[in-house]
């Protein structure tokens, strides 16, 4: 596949629940390494934005591709390559860590000696491979939302999908995860989308979405998106813009 | 959809259902001792006020504990199929419903094999329930239990999609209260899994003619039947007809274009 190719591509992307109108006119791109964070206030929009490009909606209005893959079109193509952490918790309490993961790899059809292999990998990568054998209802939070990660990227997908991930974490967890997923899109080159509403999750070298009101209110670095709204940091170009389209 | 991709998908969901039945203890246990609190003790007290005709399959008397033993069968079936359909209510709020279904394979065949697994593990306390029963002297011919096993999978799969569909139409885990009220029991009372129908049309032909459209009892007759090693070729038709009509329309509801999905769990960022 060649690197040319967005790992995430959404045209003209719009969505109602009855009248209201949840996200209208949605355009932006993801490239591979590219670690994008969709910021918003809540309801902005951005859960509605998840439960479409994981397909848990179908909208007729606009388009979305990962890694090419057209997800109306192909839709089983397009969810092979993308992998999810939810802002709820999925994993099955009564069962163990690599019980948890080899259902996943089970639902991505890999075989169990490479699965075994992938939970490895994945598991030492994230600190959690001596937790392998607990219950996840005996991990704390933090240990959870790594154990999702590396759920998440088992079968190797090209676009990695984060809707407040650290949403319910404390602190310290909250800063770790955050630097992990940061890190994995540098060294591993992968594609991150991050839903979020803290800004101190954002870095100084990301890309930015503002969604609100269902609308795309900026799109581009944070230097970009900070120079456009004419304030020192990520933080004032936030409040500026959320500010802007309220009054 | 690769038949390798297919298979494991299956096996694995089959995996996770079975440690799930074998973490949650309380639940296995429910599982048997409900018909048995029916069979060893409402039997026994009944067994004097209700006379059995010899009816088909029957070709002697019998006792009422005999009678009831395939009802309690279907109740056993009944009852998994709403704990299934209860997992997948609390999996859709707990967010675990996600990870399935937004897996790489259509949404129809993810449904069709959580059904497969449920009707395993109601295949296993079915067993395990006629088990114990032998143990107090309640058994049938060694065959039956073999020719009992085609009748369960068709039974189990019915039940399990009929409890599928009503999980669709649930939007909380608070309403399966009155689902068990307004379905469940009505369902097992009205239909032969505690008395022959010719006695219901004695008391009301409009009872009986509501018990000969019940899906249930074509369940039931359909097990009675195979527990004597015999075909009942219209309760065979009937619980294959309710079994596509059941599954069509739950894949229908769970079908992301169609909208049913969008009204569940709205909210968030």
């Amino acid at each position: 596949m060649s690197q040319d190719i967005l790992a995430l591509e959404v045209a003209g992307l719009g969505f109602r629940f009855g009248k209201k109108v949840a996200l209208d006119n949605v355009s932006f791109a993801v490239a591979r390494g590219q670690f994008k964070v969709l910021l918003g206030p809540n309801g902005a929009g951005k859960t509605t934005f998840f439960s479409l490009v994981t397909r848990l909606y179908v909208s007729a209005l606009g388009e979305i591709r990962i890694n090419g893959a057209n997800l109306r079109a192909a839709p089983l193509k397009a969810l092979a390559q993308m992998g999810i952490v939810f802002q709820q918790p999925t994993l099955d309490l009564d069962l163990n860590v690599r019980q948890n993961l080899l259902y996943h790899a089970a639902l991505h059809g890999m075989q169990k000696s490479h699965a075994l292999e992938r939970i490895e990998t994945e598991l030492t990568r994230l600190g959690m491979l001596e937790r392998q054998t607990e219950k996840v209802r005996q991990l704390n939070g933090g240990h959870r939302r790594r154990v999702e990660i590396a759920r998440a990227l088992l079968h190797q997908p090209k676009m990695l999908l984060l809707d407040e991930p650290t949403v319910g974490l404390d602190a310290p967890s909250r800063r770790d995860i955050v630097e992990h997923v940061h890190r994995m899109a540098r060294d591993q080159n992968i594609a991150i989308l991050w839903s979020t509403h803290l800004i101190d999750e954002v870095f100084e070298e990301d890309s930015v979405i503002v969604l609100h009101h269902g609308q795309v209110c900026a799109d581009g670095s944070v230097a970009e998106v900070v120079a456009q709204t004419g304030t020192e940091n990520i933080a004032g170009a936030f409040a500026r813009i959320v500010g802007d389209t309220q009054t | 959809m690769k038949p390798v991709h297919a298979w494991r998908c299956l096996l694995g969901i089959l995996v996770r259902e079975s440690l799930r039945f074998i973490h949650q203890r309380e639940r296995f246990i429910a599982a048997l001792i409900r018909p048995l609190v029916w069979l060893l003790v409402f039997a026994a007290g009944f067994r004097s006020v209700l006379g059995i005709s010899i009816i088909p399959p029957y070709e002697t008397y019998i006792s009422y504990e005999v009678y009831i033993v395939p009802g309690l069968i279907g109740m056993i079936q009944l009852f998994n199929g709403m704990q299934s359909s209860l997992s997948m209510v609390y999996d859709r709020e707990m967010g675990s419903m996600r990870t399935l279904l937004v897996s790489p394979l259509p949404r129809w065949y993810l449904l069709v094999c959580k059904l497969l697994a449920g009707t395993f593990i109601s295949i296993l306390q079915v067993y395990a329930f006629l088990l114990i029963a032998s143990a107090f002297g309640i058994s049938m011919a060694p065959m039956g239990y073999l020719f009992l096993l085609p009748s369960l999978i068709a039974c189990g799969l019915m039940l399990g999609a009929f409890a599928m569909l009503l999980s669709s139409l649930i939007k909380q885990l608070e309403n399966f209260a009155g689902i068990m009220n307004f379905v469940i029991f009505p369902m097992f009372f009205m239909s032969s899994a505690l008395y022959p129908l010719w006695r219901m049309r004695e008391s009301s032909e409009l009872l009986f003619n509501i018990c000969s459209l019940n899906p249930f009892t074509y369940a039931v007759e359909l097990t009675r039947f195979a527990l004597y090693q015999r075909l009942n070729a219209e309760a065979c038709i009937f619980t294959l007809i309710a079994l596509a009509v059941f599954l069509g329309a739950a894949i229908y509801a769970y079908d992301p274009a169609r909208g049913m999905m969008h009204r569940k769990a709205a909210g968030g960022g």
